[in-house]
Parts: C-alpha cells; structure tokens; sequence
C-alpha cells in the first residue's frame, strides 16, 4: 500500500488526478450575477430586481448581464453562447474579476473571489484560473517559449524549470521547433495554439475561452476544436466556452448556456437545446445548426418493433413481417443481444422447406451505438435499405432508425414514424403470397 | 470701458516675486544642479580634439542606421570645424543633451500618469498647452529672474517648452496599447506594475520613442532663444549676428544648428522604430543561442540572459 502511494506521488499525472479527486465537483459557480454599466450601476441592478426590463432602463446605462446563476462541473466543458452584445464577453470577464460584478457571487473553486482584495484576486488568477483570449492577445515581443512561460513567469517559478515545462506545453499543443519565434512570424491558427499553451502551462483547473476560435478560419478552427476536446479528456480541465458560433457550441459543449439580451435564456446539453429549446428564441437560434452532428442516434431512435428471437422459428418471423407489411426483421439472441437480420424471400424458403432454424438464413447487418452522430449513420443508410439497428455497450437492442426517421431529424421534422409502414422495407413477396403459405404449411389446428 | 482692466500681469510679477523670496533657496538648488550638469556635459564634449568626438558620432551612426548615415554624419561635422563653429556647437550640443534629458525625466512619468488615470490626464493636458503655446520668450523673463543670466535659465525655458510631445506621445502609446494584451497581463495575474513594465512599456516603446524624438528637436530649436540670455554656443552666434546684420556669421551658426539637428533627429527616429544593426546582430546572436541549446533537457540548459534582443526589438509587432 505504501508502495503504491510512493510510486503514485512520483507520478505528476497521478498527482494531479488525486488533487482533482479531492477538490470540491463545482469548479465555478456563478450566484445571480449582475453587471450593469453606467453612472449608478447599482440603481440600474436594484430596478432591473424590482422587475424593469433592460430596454426602460436604457437611458440610465447598460445592463450588460441580468441575474446569471449557473454551476460548471469539474472537468466539464461549459458553453456560453450568444450572439454580439448578449453580454457573454462581459459575463466571462466577471468569473476571473477582470470586470468587477456589480451584484452577485462568484466562487472558483472553493474561493468567493467577490469583492476581495486585489492582491489576493491576482493569487487566484496565477492559480486556479487561466484565459485564452479571442484576438491571441500574445506579448509581441517576447518569442513563443517565452509567451507560453508567462504564466509560469508570474507565479514565481524559476527561469530554467519553467522553460522546460514551457517546452513540453510547445510539444503537447502541436508548435514543435517554433519556440524561438516570434508570433508575428505564425499563423492565425499557430498563434492561438500560443495563447492556448500558455493558459494550460498556467497549469490552472479553470479555463476561460473568450471566443477563442473565432478569428480562426474555418477549416483551422474546426482542427482546433477537435484538438481542445482531445487535450480537455487528456487533461481533465474544466473549460468555460464563449462563442457565437452555435455549431461550435454544440461541437464542444457538454452543456450550453444560451444568453440573449443579459440574460441567460436557457442551460442544457447540446441535444437538450436542439430538441426542447426553451423558447421562440432558442428554437429561431437553433434552426441553422449542423443538426447531423449535434444528434447522436440515440436521441432519435424509435422502438424496434420488426424484432424477433431466434429460438421463435421462421414461421413465427413471416407472420410478423406480414403483419408489418416489412421485409425484413431483426433477430435477436436469447439474452436479447443483437444477432443480425432475415429477409422475408430466404424465411419464405425455410417455411417451403420446412426448416426451423432462423440462424442458417441469418444476415449481416449494421448496428452503431446510441451516442454516434447522425452524420456518421448517413453512409449506412444508404448502403442499406434496412432500417439501423442501435444497440447499447452490451449489444441488446434498444432501437432502431429507419431512412425516414433519420431524413425527418436531419430536416428538423415531426420525427415519430408511428405506425408508418415506411418504416422498414416494404416486403418483396405479395402479402397474399405468404398468407397461403403460411396456411399451406400451418400445422393441425393452427391459425395462421 | 477703458476703465475695464484685469490685472493679469501684475498678478503673474506679485506671483513671481512671492515664489523669488520664498523659494530662493530651491531655485538657488536647481541652479547649482543644472549648471553643474552642463558644465559635466560640456567638459565631456568640448575637451577632446574635434576629431575623437566625430568618430564616436560616426561610430554611432554606422551602428544606429548603417554606413551612410555615418559618413553623412562625418561630413556634417566637419563642415561645422570648416566654419569655426566647433565649440559653438559643442556647447548648444551640451546644452540640448541635458536639457532633453531632464525633460525625457520629467515627461515619461508624467505620461504614464496620465494614461493611467483620467483624471490625472484631464489636469495634465490643459497644463501642456499652456506650456506649449505659450511664446518661448515670455517663460524667459521669470527664468532670468528665479535663475539669474547664464545658461540655467536657457536650460529651464528649454524643458518647460520641449517636455509637451513626451509627456503627450508617451500617454498615447501606452493607452493605445492592444487592450487585449494588457488583459492577458491581467488575467494571469500580473501587478499593475510588471503589466506597466514588461507589457505597456515595451509596446508602447515606438511611440515613446517618437516623443523622446521630438522633444529633443524642440529642445534644438530652442538654442537661439537660450542664446538670448546669456547660454552661449550656437544661439549666442545667431543672436550677434542678428544684432550687427552680419549675413555670414548668421549663416554659419545657422548650418551648424541644421546639421546637429538633423544627426539628433535621424539617430533618435532610428531607435525609436528599433529596427537598427546593432539590434539585428543581437537578436541574431540571441536566437542562434537559443537554437544550439539542448531542447529536450531544458533544466540542464545555461540560462539565457532574460530577452535583451527581444526587448530592444519591440517594433516587430
């Protein structure tokens, strides 16, 4: 046991996991926070309390947030989305005391950092959290190695430990044999990896993102993204997000906070926002998003209904596909895992032939899980025509997309199927067909 | 109507005579100072032979902008020997340098005050104009009377009417320094004062620079009007010379004045923009070092002196 912890304590990377482990889950809480701008900012908050909307107290000053209450999980990457002037660049500022809240709480970590002296404001920012700005916001004349050591700089540490921990940051964020540059001679793209490496050298828990991708191009920002939510599993930080991007909110965010005029209008997962948003706005917002890859199959599954066992026989499947008007049906195991497909032709044969054994006739068929995205389940759809199967991490069952189910959730359509005989494919052999064979094979005494 | 008088003047004399009896003994202070600056300065450049002090101004110009620049300042200087305004020159030159400094002293600070709070900004600006519109010789007149004849006065008329642009261009580089980057400064926690040190500054060096520029070439158009009270040098030429109308005297002093003026300008203008040879070679010199340097065993590595290059450097933005 004592071996253990002296081989753990050697190990920073362990080291840091027992710290996260023993430090509170709410990494950031923000307590009805208020922020107005003006000449008696706190007459603006105390009316905006008493129930003034923002627009009657315009000629006093700016309500720039109205009553932001929200708590970001450790480890958790947190969204705030909103567009020009919904006061999201104002609300991050507020979190690390750039701005001072005008009414309100902030707590990071387990330090309410409201209204504290500026000395110890500065501690918490050296360490517990660090930014990344929109614009890079790199020192010009310090060179990449330099500009990543800034925070390390500030803390204290010493010249030639935080230049190696400075180069090992270089290595993790992708800038290899440019630390001696200046960020003048990088790219956009580069630079931002920079800003990025220098707020994670900071080696804080909290992380805030002020548009941080935004003045990227689209191409690079979308290698960015895919790279921060790597880095973020890697290293567990908690990241709070600003953007006005809302495909980058949904691509990033384990959850989103929408703002709109001050306020925070709605807070849920990505998948939340998309199928349930809170209001008109929300849902006006949320039309144009890339919903093929914000839906996951799993939100948009419906009951398998063309299921059988194998043990029930081949009878049993072409009564059901009959009564399904389908053409084929899934079969499943007895522990109810997924077994793969038959086709009514190669069933209609068995039941001729008197054969009981559905596994013989057996089909491959495609299953994905249930947090794939939809983009990704397009291809199988058109490679097949059976509907996609979606198991869980067991591989039971638990639904089924159908083509038309998925074109509805792409196009942002009423996806319930019902009773919709489109939902599987439509059989090849005429209903009556099978009626009579059904009849011609029945054994004594049973109904077809 | 004509009875309608405000005693201005009379105001500004009691004012004056209140500050002479009171004060006397600071002003009898910062005379001793002032002249003991310039005389330290003067003996510097007026002792050694005429040539030593080209060839350091030489020198420094192949350093500063390169071969040209130098051999333009050679030639420069020695027309000011060719027309016997030497020592003429080398003490208006003694005159400016102490002068430019102690209002480089003066106005830098100033300038980072102003940037740094509204209000100190808002008392400033008014006192600038004041002391920049005002005409150079009326500030004479007090000067002569707190500091008696000589070239102290000329000293102190010369910083009140050349500390302006510092003061100005110093407040504007640092206010309009990337808001963004003094965040970040912030955001990581940096005091105030190493924001104010190792990012406001250094990106505001440029504009600075620019000010510094122009307070020295204020400070030389001020050397005629020091001349008028007893300071020497050029200005003392110009002002005979305009006494007894003498047309090739008045030209001679005049050229000398226009050279050392354009050598100060082009030199300090050089290393405001920071792009200079002397500054490439150490950048050169600093990355090479910073390549050869084990890179994967950093902790082994010799401590590179902290961005000298870098910091001498700041126009790259």
């Amino acid at each position: 046991m004592t071996e253990i912890t002296a081989v753990k304590a050697e190990e920073s990377a362990s080291e840091a996991e027992q710290s996260t482990t023993a430090a509170p889950a709410i990494a950031v809480k923000a307590d009805k926070l208020y922020k107005a701008f003006g000449r008696k900012p706190n007459d603006i908050v105390k009316k905006l309390q008493a129930g003034a909307s923002r627009d009657e107290l315009a000629h006093l000053g700016t309500a720039a947030v109205i009553d932001a209450s929200f708590e970001v999980q450790r480890g958790e990457i947190f969204v705030v989305m909103g567009l020009s002037g919904s006061g999201k660049s104002t609300l991050i500022r507020m979190l690390n005391g750039l701005l001072e809240v005008t009414s309100g709480t902030v707590t990071v970590g387990d330090t309410n950092i409201t209204g504290i002296p500026a000395s110890q404001l500065r501690d918490v920012r050296r360490q517990s959290i660090s930014m990344v700005f929109q614009h890079f916001a790199l020192l010009p004349h310090r060179t990449v190695i330099d500009n990543v050591a800034y925070g390390l700089e500030i803390q204290g540490m010493p010249k030639a430990e935080r230049l190696a921990k400075a180069r090992t940051i270089i290595r993790l964020v992708g800038l290899d044999g440019w630390a001696d540059s200046l960020p003048s001679e990088l790219s956009g793209g580069m630079q931002q990896r920079v800003g990025l490496g220098r707020a994670l050298a900071a080696d804080t828990d909290v992380l805030l993102m002020d548009e941080a991708f935004s003045a990227l191009d689209p191409l690079i920002r979308r290698e960015m993204q895919e790279q921060l939510i790597e880095l973020q599993a890697e290293l567990g930080k908690t990241i709070i997000f600003i953007t006005h991007d809302l495909n980058e909110a949904m691509f990033l965010g384990d959850r989103i906070a929408v703002m709109r005029d001050g306020r925070i209008v709605q807070i849920g997962t990505p998948e939340e926002i998309l199928t349930d948003p809170a209001n008109d706005y929300v849902a006006q917002f949320v039309q144009d998003v890339d919903r093929a890859r914000v839906l996951t199959a799993g939100s948009v599954m419906e009951p398998a209904r063309s299921v059988i066992t194998a043990t029930a026989g081949p009878r049993a499947a072409l009564r059901t596909m009959r009564d399904l008007q389908t053409s084929a049906i899934f079969v499943l195991r007895r522990d109810r895992t997924f077994a793969g497909v038959v086709r009514d032709r190669d069933v209609l044969k068995q039941v001729k032939g008197g054969e009981t054994d559905l596994k013989e006739i057996l089909a491959e068929a495609t299953s994905v899980t249930a947090d794939t995205a939809l983009v990704d389940l397009v291809e199988l759809a058109v490679e097949s025509d059976l509907p996609i199967a979606v198991v869980d991490e067991r591989n039971r069952l638990i639904g089924v997309i159908p083509r038309v189910t998925l074109l509805a959730a792409l196009g942002n359509v009423s996806t319930a199927t019902g009773e919709l005989p489109a939902a599987g494919p439509p059989p090849t052999v005429p209903i009556s067909v099978i009626t009579d064979i059904l009849r011609e094979t029945a054994p004594e005494g049973v109904q077809p | 109507m004509s009875d309608f008088r405000i005693p201005l003047g009379s105001w500004a004399d009691i004012f004056i005579d209140f500050i002479t009896d009171t004060f006397g003994f600071f002003f009898d202070f910062v005379r001793a100072v002032f002249s003991g600056a310039y005389d330290l300065v003067d003996l510097l450049l007026a002792t050694p032979p005429f040539w030593v002090i080209i060839l350091v101004a030489g020198v420094l110009g192949l350093m500063v902008r390169g071969w040209k620049f130098a051999v333009g300042t050679v030639i420069g200087l020695v027309v000011i020997v060719g027309v016997d305004q030497w020592e003429n020159a080398m003490d208006s030159l003694a005159l400016v340098l102490v002068a430019s400094i102690l209002a480089i002293l003066f106005s830098v600070p100033l300038g980072i005050l102003a940037a740094k709070s509204n209000l100190m900004s808002g008392i400033i600006r008014p006192v600038l104009d004041f002391m920049q519109t005002m005409p150079a010789f009326v500030y004479l007149i007090p000067a002569l009377i707190l500091f008696r004849v000589g070239v102290v006065p000329g000293i102190v008329a010369t910083i009140i009417f050349a500390m302006a642009p510092g003061v100005r261009l110093t407040e504007l580089g640092i206010r309009s320094v990337d808001r963004e980057v003094v965040e970040a400064g912030e955001a990581f926690g940096a005091s105030p004062l190493r924001i104010l040190r190792q990012i406001q500054l250094p990106l505001a060096m440029p504009t600075i620079m620019a000010g510094i520029n122009q307070v020295i070439m204020l400070s030389l158009s001020m050397v005629v009007i020091a001349g008028m009270v007893g300071a020497g040098g050029l200005g003392q030429q110009v002002v005979a010379s305009l006494a007894r109308i003498d047309v090739s005297l008045g030209f001679e002093a005049g050229l000398s004045v226009v050279i050392l003026a354009i050598f100060l300008d082009r030199l300090t203008a050089a290393l405001g923009n920071g792009n200079t040879p002397i500054g490439r070679l150490l950048a050169d010199r600093k990355r090479r070092k910073h390549v050869t340097a084990p890179s994967d065993d950093a902790p082994a590595q010799p401590a590179v002196a902290e961005t000298p290059a870098a910091q001498r450097e700041p126009a790259r933005v």
